[in-house]
């Protein structure tokens, strides 16, 4: 079954489209990467999940069910926004009372033993943790109510490396125990590539990818060769960036099926190569093509 | 216990790599017959990857005959791959730190052995082809 499923959703602030025409499904138990770059849609695709927000166009379905206000729908999902929505002056011991009050699945010693192997001091205010600590409470927090989806908006963002390995371990370790899927969004791309298995990029309030992360992988290839006529390659694959210089060329392509030309130089491309030729696809004007063109000729 | 490193920027896929590393530790006998693996959730916990990377690398190894996985308890080493014993191994092994020492003597970075080692591989096995 799938956990969320979108069909043309979008979101209009007054007279922008923060996302539109946003169609994906995502199957259970998957981590999945959301993608972009700041003002992408990011956020509100998030909130519109999380029925935070109202979408102006299409829907969206979770467990099979638009979202609403009902106490299964509340219980089901997490949603651990931006800024780390903890009460300063409170302890942990203080904010777990607080989740076991308002929650009626809590799992009141699941928490507290990951928050004490993690080495946080509960009787200590909130405010006076390191940021990666508050991070833990905040993620603790969400884990404990025992959602089956999680959305997190850029959770690691603010973290040093090693904090942010053990953030990430611990939610590893939550989908690991089963049946929770995860939805974590992130500008920074290094950050998911290795803890997700699916991912959707937005670029500009547009959906460019949705797909199981393994095939992305395998169907993204970076070719280069001497300069040539793209024409067959532009007709049979998907050109997602070229560059080409006085000799050479050089294609970010994803393959629509196999390669015939054997004098390609074919290489892998990492997840962050592949964000980026989608991101910067749509940003080169003709004019800037022409430029490398004729630098490309100086050179 | 078997503790697993990923490299960060390697173009081996993860689950390749951690395959790679039981294989190796069952070979020199890090690992034995009747051995636990780590479970799924303490080496995602550590190295903070997908737990679909952990059972796809054991599924793997499981089709191969070395590991088991055990319902509800984990899995087990099985039997050793296929390979020269401990001994002649670990004497293989000194004998390419040797090599390697004599390399970084000469000036080789890690990079430039890597590249020699993969050159040599590939005009071998092209000798036995031809």
């Amino acid at each position: 079954m799938n956990t969320v499923n979108t069909q043309a959703l979008g979101k209009r602030f007054k007279a922008k489209w923060a996302l539109t025409d946003c169609s994906f499904e995502l199957p259970e138990g998957k981590i999945c990467g959301l993608v972009g770059s700041n003002g992408a849609g990011k956020t509100t695709l998030l909130r519109l999940i999380a029925g935070l927000a109202q979408p102006s166009s299409g829907t969206v379905q979770v467990f099979g069910q638009p979202p609403a206000d009902t106490t299964e729908f509340l219980q089901d999902v997490g949603f651990l926004a931006q800024d780390v929505p903890l009460y300063k002056r409170w302890n942990s011991e203080d904010h777990l009372g607080l989740g076991a009050h308002l929650n009626p699945r809590w799992g009141d010693s699941l928490t507290r033993d990951r928050l004490r192997s993690l080495g946080i001091p509960l009787d200590q205010r909130v405010g006076t943790l390191s940021g990666g600590q508050r991070a833990q409470v905040a993620l603790a927090m969400a884990l404990g109510k025992r959602p089956r989806l999680l959305l997190l908006d850029e959770p690691v963002a603010a973290l040093d490396p090693l904090a942010r390995r053990d953030f990430l371990g611990v939610l590893a370790e939550a989908v690991a125990e089963g049946d929770l899927t995860v939805i974590l969004s992130s500008h920074l791309v290094g950050d998911l590539e290795r803890i997700c298995d699916h991912l959707v990029l937005l670029d500009t309030g547009r959906l460019v990818l949705a797909a199981d992360l393994d095939d992305v992988l395998a169907s993204h290839r970076l070719l280069t060769g001497p300069r040539r006529n793209t024409f067959a390659l532009e007709r049979d694959h998907t050109v997602l960036q070229i560059e080409r210089t006085q000799r050479q060329v050089s294609a970010w392509v994803r393959l629509d099926g196999p390669l015939h030309d054997p004098h390609w130089e074919v290489a892998e491309l990492g997840l962050e190569d592949i964000a980026l030729a989608y991101m910067s696809r749509n940003r080169t004007r003709p004019e800037q093509l022409a430029a490398t063109e004729a630098i490309g000729a100086v050179r | 216990m078997l503790v697993f490193h990923l490299a960060a920027h390697s173009s081996m896929p993860a689950y390749l790599q951690i395959q790679e590393q039981v294989r190796q530790a069952l070979l020199t006998g890090v690992l034995r017959p009747g051995d636990q693996l780590p479970t799924v959730k303490e080496v995602v916990g550590s190295l903070a990857i997908n737990p679909n990377t952990v059972l796809k690398a054991y599924r793997e190894l499981e089709r191969d005959g070395l590991v088991e996985g055990r319902q509800g308890v984990g899995t087990f080493a099985l039997r050793r791959p296929d390979g020269p014993p401990p001994g002649e191994q670990a004497a293989l092994r000194r004998g390419l730190a040797r090599w390697v020492t004599k390399a970084r003597g000469a000036g080789l970075e890690d990079g430039d052995m890597e590249s020699l080692l993969r050159a040599t591989l590939r005009a071998q096995s092209q000798e036995e082809v031809a």
